[in-house]
């Protein structure tokens, strides 16, 4: 019998919600790490019962939790984030003047799909980190702050984050990451060199709209079977690239605002893709108070409204960026969680919503686990 | 022995009650003191100073004696009565938050 585990980080803590492949009943496990952030929890496709966990305070820093158990117990592992030598020492502040790298967070973990031990880690300020031994040690892989824009990169009102990798799954030797605000860069030779891959994107809100660096990426997602199709939820617009981002057209279509964060793809259908709609930059919450889902299946431009079991009136959350993410049984399940602390859950593909909780921390990350 | 009171979330962090005590070598100053509470607990490296500059974060503060010490030089020697183990070394999150 499947089984399915949704790995919530929220700004108090993390929470594991379990259930069968029914998806009706939901065990709730938490918090763990009460009190902390937890902006990221991923687990080890090569080893399902590892799980990782992004912790963090402005206390005490950041710590990187992993559990061999399914996230029954968890230790400490390594927290040593340290900039490799040689890099640029400042990139842009808000006001354009330069402003020294300075570590804040892990945004974003994303573990090998082959070995348990290798795991990359986003951080603010924007920085890749690896480690090969399971977390205990990270280096960062200092050829993405070589590229020779570093030191322009600006941050997002959420810090100079990088908030998204993606490994391709056939070549394990490209990996894309997002950064805000600075766009997609892809490596082609296991993260040593890198190049941007904005072509296409169009920012109003930067002094030349189709620069090659410098747009507010909020999240790029990728279906396993395609790894050269991406899409994208930009601050502004929603975008696809057919060729590993040479090239991204906007696909935005009949969607009623093009703003939001999340962006995902159906496990099985590489051409069904959901966002959430937030009303606007200024205005971080649904339109008319109403959340929705809106849900694609010809990869963009075309999209249907899935409100059925979602709040009609008077909701003014928001969905975050790592906040969504799919299962792979069949009906795929869909997930999505809120900075109201509702986590949302469709057994069909997005046709009903019903809450798994409704009172959680604001929520900062959703991962889910599909598990036999 | 220096006793040392630490913050609830290091204390769950490092699993152990309110209270711990270090053997520090030589004249124990804050630094020694931390430096011994890591070498104990390597899972709270990082977590009272930076990881690069070795310095207090900038939350964090240390009292001894109904005295402040945090903006004091690391290397202060602490008061005798914390040497003598008559009052604790506290490690303190600081308020802040609302």
């Amino acid at each position: 019998m499947s089984r399915v585990r949704v790995l919530v980080g929220t700004r108090k803590g993390a929470f594991v919600l379990t259930s069968d492949g029914q998806r009706s009943k939901w065990d709730v496990s938490g918090p763990h790490f009460g009190g902390w952030e937890v902006y990221h929890l991923k687990a080890s496709p090569a080893d399902p019962n590892r799980l990782f966990a992004s912790q963090s305070t402005s206390w005490f820093g950041q710590l990187i939790q992993r559990s061999d158990d399914g996230g029954e117990t968890w230790a400490p592992v390594g927290n040593k984030f340290t900039y490799a030598d040689g890099g640029p020492a400042t990139h842009k502040w808000y006001d354009g003047t330069p402003h020294p790298w300075e570590f804040a967070r892990v945004w974003h973990l994303e573990p090998s799909t082959t070995d348990p031990d290798l795991l990359y880690a986003g951080v603010q300020d924007a920085g890749l980190f690896r480690t090969k031994d399971g977390g205990q040690t990270w280096q960062e892989l200092p050829g993405l702050r070589a590229h020779a824009s570093a030191p322009n990169w600006q941050p997002g009102a959420g810090g100079l984050c990088l908030h998204t990798i993606l490994i391709d799954p056939v070549n394990a030797s490209r990996i894309f990451i997002a950064i805000s605000a600075a766009g997609v860069f892809r490596s082609d030779d296991a993260g040593a060199t890198w190049r941007p891959i904005n072509r296409g994107l169009k920012s109003e809100g930067i002094p030349d709209p189709n620069a090659e660096v410098g747009h507010c990426v909020h999240r790029i997602a990728m279906h396993r079977s395609r790894p050269n199709v991406l899409f994208m939820q930009k601050h502004w617009d929603v975008m696809r690239t057919d060729d590993a981002g040479e090239t991204w057209r906007e696909v935005s279509g009949n969607l009623p605002t093009d703003f939001g964060f999340p962006i995902d793809v159906h496990a099985h259908e590489p051409e069904t893709i959901y966002v959430v709609p937030i009303k606007s930059d200024s205005e971080h919450y649904p339109p008319d108070g109403k959340l929705r889902v809106y849900r694609s299946r010809t990869g963009g431009n075309e999209w249907e409204e899935l409100a059925n079991g979602l709040p009609a009136r008077d909701c003014y959350v928001n969905v975050l960026r790592d906040a969504m993410a799919v299962d792979s049984l069949d009906p795929c399940g869909v997930y999505f969680g809120t900075t109201g602390g509702q986590v949302y859950a469709s057994a069909n593909a997005g046709d009903r919503w019903a809450p798994i909780v409704r009172d959680l921390p604001p929520v900062l990350s959703v991962e889910v686990q599909t598990l036999s | 022995m220096i006793r040392v009171v630490l913050p609830v979330h290091l204390r769950t962090l490092a699993a152990v009650g309110c209270e711990v005590t270090v053997e520090v070598t030589g004249a124990p100053t804050p630094r020694s003191v931390i430096d011994a509470l890591e070498a104990r607990f390597p899972m709270l490296q990082g977590t009272i100073r930076d990881h690069v500059t070795q310095q207090r974060r900038p939350l964090v503060r240390f009292f001894a004696c109904q005295e402040d010490l945090s903006h004091e030089s690391l290397d202060t020697p602490l008061p005798d009565a914390v040497i003598a183990g008559a009052e604790p070394f506290l490690i303190v999150g600081a308020m802040a938050g609302g």
